[in-house]
């Protein structure tokens, strides 16, 4: 039996009234993130106490996909935005459950559960009003945190699936159409025109097609993909199938790294609960389109985000790329011709078919249109999820959304675009985000990471910790990747070492210059940005490095020394007490004194020191 | 038929030929490694990178791939490619320091010695893949792969154990264009990727010429009697 739209909409009021027998919906975030603080915990406690007094008939608690702020985990959100609690459970489950149920039951809001500002000011009642949500626009995030993943009708009641109604009833040229003139761009990082790609694959030749969902997210500290395939894994399913139906192609697979257990299950779950309401399979809304999609696990290789890598993993083979002279909208999958975008690209998907492609345009810079999620990590304030409209500036990311740098330090740089992207120092952060302008001053937009470093972060280590890691996921396929990069490591590790020698600067800028022309893939191309982006902005530091012999952020470990200023010491002992390895001496109230031949320059004491008496030369 | 240029001359080539193929034949020299005339290119070495204009245009494919195009201007002794070979050059010079085939190449493009540490552990292996195509299309038994990533890859038998399928053939070893696959036929046994192969003995001159997995697995693919192999290629 073929599902209609009549279905859907008695699925949705349904459920709508299923829902309005209760009088309070208490919604638990059970990403990752809130999941390793201990959210499940959470939900199965308030559940089980909710049943013990006989409210589980009138409360509903469910768990939803991330809300973004992850620092803050457990989230749980009451009502519809109403209140937003933090940590909940984190230091004493029973006292929060408590608390949760006075505010069931009273009304009450327990204030020290409330999210407060790092400067311990104003406490927030309602997530609309923190800053770090209320700077966002969430379009493809606009059901994260609210609906339940894994409960399909959910989905439908906010929805879901119309667009795919819709867009069977459009000819597949005008979802094209729509879709280019949107001016959507792929978010994996590329920024290709997203029509123009589906364009090229409809009119390759070729009565077998695929499209294909990139979920391979491997960049350190990113979590943008994971999060919505957790969140919102029907949002991806609906624009494959619309993407599917455009492009000519009754075949879709999503690749998704196994080290997300929970997006793949969640993925799963969504795939067969598609297929039994008829949205996958055969004849979708009798349209006589067939489609259906399957899961492929990757086993974790970073390069395996590369699409050409990406199919040859999925085919069976080593996750090696191969040259695009021929590009795979033509010969992609066994060599038929394959659409592949990224999972956020497939989300934005529905919305533009539902709220039209000049709706999509009007949001963003004249050539980024639309938002991006990124994920804002490192040491700004608020750490987490955000999405925003392209054109925002760095500077209102960073201090309006993320709250600023941790303990007011002073900003230095922030890396976007992974680790093959670039830092960027504090002269851009009025700089408009979009993927132009991030790759003009060599950056690039990448998939949506986001990590901002303050004073104490070094850049030649910062270059040199992500080349350990593009050294480490290389491939290996061609020379000047496997061979370049680890040469370039060398020469950076040399520098942070001590061993920096005068001419390490342009031999390393020649030997970028090399690798980024002559590799394979997007990987080798873009392996030297950190290096050479940090050069371009901080070649003071590298020289610093080299010649004086000197850190100034107090990071490489071979060219600092601690010691502690007499006139600044009070002899409070903390520093002496927090060593591990017991090499400061001094007596109570006296001024202390650092054995540098002991002393393993962890830095503990110059953190612990309220007196900023120990100093970093 | 396209049209272009390589190096300002006008050349003409069938739609679809292979740039590298072109070149070599309007004698234009383009080095390469991992290229072989009868098992094809993989784009490994990339020592053949030339620079490509097309309009305002500017990129740099690996010749030994790229499929000629209507109107494009090849360069294939530009500065940055030169840059490029010098480089890649003193990367493989590093990384097989012992290895004449690359000490001979690197020498003809300027590069005598390496700035780097150089590498003790990988013989003279370049990780063309060379072995592994022509074991696997020559001699179709895919004895060969490439295991781990990055620095860590290599050449290898699955498992680093000996292979099931290998039969001591050695055209690995013979196709290597630097020498680094260790073949030894000693005592009327043949060594080849830690498998020992007892070597036929031909009747006629009584002398030791192949391994008799391999006869055995001629025979089998021909149907050629096994009495006929056995005996060597000069007493037929």
């Amino acid at each position: 039996m073929n599902i209609t739209l009549e279905q859907l909409d008695t699925i949705s009021l349904r459920y709508i009234d299923a829902m309005s027998k209760y009088s309070k919906i208490i919604k638990i975030c059970c990403g990752t993130g809130c999941v390793s603080s201990g959210a499940l915990k959470v939900y199965e406690e308030l559940k089980r106490v909710l049943t013990d007094r006989g409210l589980i008939d009138e409360v509903l608690v469910k768990k939803t996909g991330c809300h973004g702020l992850c620092e803050r985990g457990p989230i749980v959100v009451l009502g519809d935005e109403e209140i937003l609690y933090q940590s909940v459970g984190k230091r004493n489950i029973n006292e929060d459950i408590t608390a949760l149920l006075k505010t069931i039951g009273e009304n009450e809001i327990v204030d020290r559960l409330l999210y407060q500002g790092e400067d311990k000011g104003k406490r927030y009642i309602s997530p609309r009003d923190i800053p770090f949500y209320a700077g966002q626009k969430r379009i493809v995030l606009s059901l994260n945190g609210i609906i339940d993943p894994e409960d399909i009708e959910e989905y439908i009641s906010k929805g879901g699936y119309r667009a795919l109604y819709k867009a069977l009833l459009m000819e597949p040229e005008e979802i094209i159409e729509w879709v280019e003139k949107s001016g959507l761009r792929g978010r994996g990082g590329g920024g290709f025109p997203t029509g123009t790609k589906w364009r090229s694959c409809r009119v390759a030749h070729g009565d077998i097609k695929y499209v294909v969902a990139n979920g391979d997210e491997g960049d350190p500290g990113a979590f943008m993909d994971r999060s919505l395939m957790e969140g919102n894994p029907h949002s991806i399913i609906e624009g494959m199938i619309i993407g599917g139906y455009a492009i000519g192609s009754n075949q879709g697979f999503i690749y998704v790294r196994d080290e997300y257990p929970l997006a793949v299950n969640r993925l799963i779950k969504a795939i067969e609960s598609a297929r039994s309401y008829g949205l996958l399979g055969k004849n979708i809304f009798d349209s006589g389109f067939d489609f259906d999609i399957k899961i492929f696990r990757g086993g974790g290789a970073f390069v395996c985000g590369e699409s050409t890598a990406l199919m040859s993993s999925i085919e069976g083979k080593s996750g090696e790329p191969r040259a695009k002279y021929i590009h795979t909208v033509e010969k992609g999958l066994w060599e038929k011709p394959t659409n592949l975008n990224n999972v956020e690209t497939w989300a934005c998907v529905p919305h533009i078919i539902n709220k039209g492609w000049n709706w999509f345009a009007s949001i963003g810079t004249p050539n980024s249109k639309g938002t991006k999620v990124f994920s804002l990590v490192g040491k700004v304030k608020n750490t987490g999820l955000i999405e925003v409209p392209m054109g925002i500036t760095l500077r209102e990311i960073i201090y309006d959304l993320g709250g600023g740098i941790r303990e007011d330090k002073k900003f230095k740089a922030v890396q976007t675009g992974g680790p093959s992207g670039g830092c960027l120092p504090e002269a851009y952060l009025e700089m408009p985000v979009d993927f132009d302008s991030l790759t003009r001053l060599g950056s690039m937009m990448g998939s949506g990471g986001m990590i901002v470093m303050d004073e104490r972060n070094c850049m030649v280590d910062v270059a040199r910790y992500f080349l350990k890691f593009l050294v480490e996921e290389s491939c290996g396929k061609c020379t000047p990747c496997r061979e370049g990069v680890r040469r370039m490591f060398e020469i950076v590790n040399r520098i942070c070492n001590g061993e920096g020698k005068k001419g390490d600067i342009q031999h390393l800028e020649e030997l970028a210059h090399a690798i980024s022309l002559s590799s394979l893939c997007g990987l080798g191309q873009s392996a030297p940005n950190p290096v050479l982006s940090t050069i371009k902005y901080f070649r003071d530091e590298y020289i610093l490095h080299i010649e004086d012999k000197k850190c100034p952020a107090g990071v490489c470990k071979a060219l600092i020394k601690f010691s502690i200023q007499p006139d600044k010491c009070t002899g409070c002992m903390r520093c002496a007490m927090e060593c591990p390895v017991k090499c400061i001496k001094g007596a109570k109230k006296e001024v202390h004194v650092i054995d540098s031949t002991l002393c393993i320059k962890c830095g503990t004491c110059y953190d612990v020191c309220r007196f900023n008496a120990v100093t970093i030369e | 038929m396209v049209e272009f240029k390589i190096n300002g001359k006008k050349v003409q080539a069938e739609k679809g030929e292979i740039l590298l193929d072109v070149a070599k034949r309007e004698g234009h020299e383009i080095p390469t490694l991992c290229h072989h005339e009868k098992l094809g290119s993989d784009g490994r070495c990339r020592l053949c990178v030339v620079e490509i204009h097309r309009g305002s245009r500017r990129r740099f494919v690996a010749s030994c791939l790229y499929p000629v195009e209507n109107g494009i201007d090849v360069y294939t002794d530009s500065r940055d490619v030169l840059l490029i070979r010098k480089t890649i050059l003193e990367l493989l010079l590093a990384r097989c320091p012992g290895s004449d085939t690359i000490k001979n190449l690197a020498s003809q493009y300027g590069v005598f010695d390496v700035r780097y540490t150089k590498d003790t552990d990988k013989g003279k292996c370049i990780l063309c893949g060379q072995c592994i195509r022509a074991c696997e299309s020559i001699v179709g038994v895919s004895a060969l792969c490439m295991s781990g990533k990055g620095p860590e890859k290599k050449v290898t038998t699955p498992f680093d154990e000996p292979s099931e399928v290998c039969i001591g053939c050695g055209a690995c070893a013979v196709i290597c264009p630097t020498g680094h696959i260790y073949i030894e036929d000693k005592d009327g046994y043949r060594t080849i990727w830690r498998k020992k192969f007892e070597l036929a003995r031909c009747p006629k001159c009584n002398r030791f010429h192949a391994p008799i997995e391999q006869l055995e697995f001629i025979s089998k693919k021909t149907g050629v009697d096994m009495e006929e192999l056995l005996i060597c290629q000069n007493c037929k």
